[in-house]
């Protein structure tokens, strides 16, 4: 049997720093991806005041991790994929086992598990610290080749971010 | 509601405001460029959709208890069911039960028409109602 060839496979181990530059949203929140490999993502999100939903406690709010996890999970599907397709988010699930260690950057490492023609699965963490010791933990699925918006690495940058990527 | 909400940093950095009518309580998250997830659609992120779902059933949960005190998510799932368009888009909640510890609401956020919903939320949440007033 060959041996699986990935499209993304020139970022796996050296991703570049400015890859979320066309997400909006994952620029204005300062994510960077920090790992990429086959069918792997880790993406941080440094602690921030804006994304705080408990200000007494400084909590961070269940939804930007809900955002921080997507955009692993979009970008574990893109290199799990042997040409590039665009990649919608279908569905996501969150569970929230703790509350997440207020003033410490944030990670979300996404691992795409399945790819099928059209659908891939993925299953995610996030933590502080440790992987091993998530504070979130999600399943995922998207579909491929989804919308007109062409391939999302046409260019280096431009993951995008869920729903539509 | 509204100083509520204003005291989420996340939701003001959202941009996200309220509604109250008739028909119950809508979020509104007026369209921004920092919201986007794909400038080339372009189309709003599907965290942020999904942050206005699981903001919108909080808000709901709080509101239908009277109860301060913020429930904790035990779990939120997310529907994508249509691209987010560079628009408003509103959420409303629906409690489908609210026991003693637990709560579980729907949420369908939408843009132009509510008949076609962007996407679709369900959350579970801890009451606190139980919990010290220590917290935890």
């Amino acid at each position: 049997m060959p041996e699986r060839t990935y499209a993304l496979a020139a970022l796996f181990g050296n991703p570049l720093p400015e890859m979320l530059h066309q997400t909006p949203h994952a620029r204005v929140l300062g994510m960077t991806v920090v790992e990429m490999g086959p069918g792997l993502a880790i993406i941080k999100l440094p602690y921030r005041p804006e994304i705080v939903g408990d200000p007494v406690r400084g909590v961070v709010f269940g939804g930007a991790i809900t955002a921080l996890i997507d955009q692993a999970s979009g970008l574990a599907v893109a290199c799990a994929l042997e040409e590039l397709l665009a990649i919608a988010t279908i569905d996501l699930r969150v569970d929230y086992l703790r509350a997440a260690e207020p003033g410490l950057d944030l990670f979300a490492r996404s691992q795409c598990y399945r790819v099928t023609p059209r659908v891939a699965f993925v299953r995610a963490v996030a933590y502080e610290r440790d992987p091993d010791d998530p504070f979130a933990s999600c399943l995922g699925t998207f579909m491929l080749g989804a919308n007109r918006s062409g391939t999302p690495f046409s260019r280096p940058a431009g993951t995008g971010g869920g729903g539509e990527k | 509601m509204k100083d509520l909400i204003d005291a989420i940093p996340y939701a003001r950095f959202l941009g996200v405001g309220i509604e109250e009518s008739d028909a119950g309580l809508v979020c509104v998250m007026p369209f921004s460029e920092h919201i986007v997830g794909n400038a080339r659609l372009p189309a709003i992120h599907g965290g942020v959709l999904g942050a206005l779902l699981e903001l919108t059933a909080l808000l709901r949960l709080i509101h239908e208890t009277g109860n301060p005190r913020v429930p904790k998510p035990i779990n939120f799932s997310v529907d994508y069911l249509r691209s987010g368009r560079p628009v408003t888009t509103r959420a409303r909640a629906r409690i489908f039960k609210l026991g003693s510890r637990i709560a579980n609401v729907h949420v369908l956020a939408w843009q132009d028409d509510p008949e076609k919903p962007v996407a679709a939320g369900n959350g579970k949440f801890l009451l606190r109602a139980d919990l010290d007033p220590s917290g935890e």
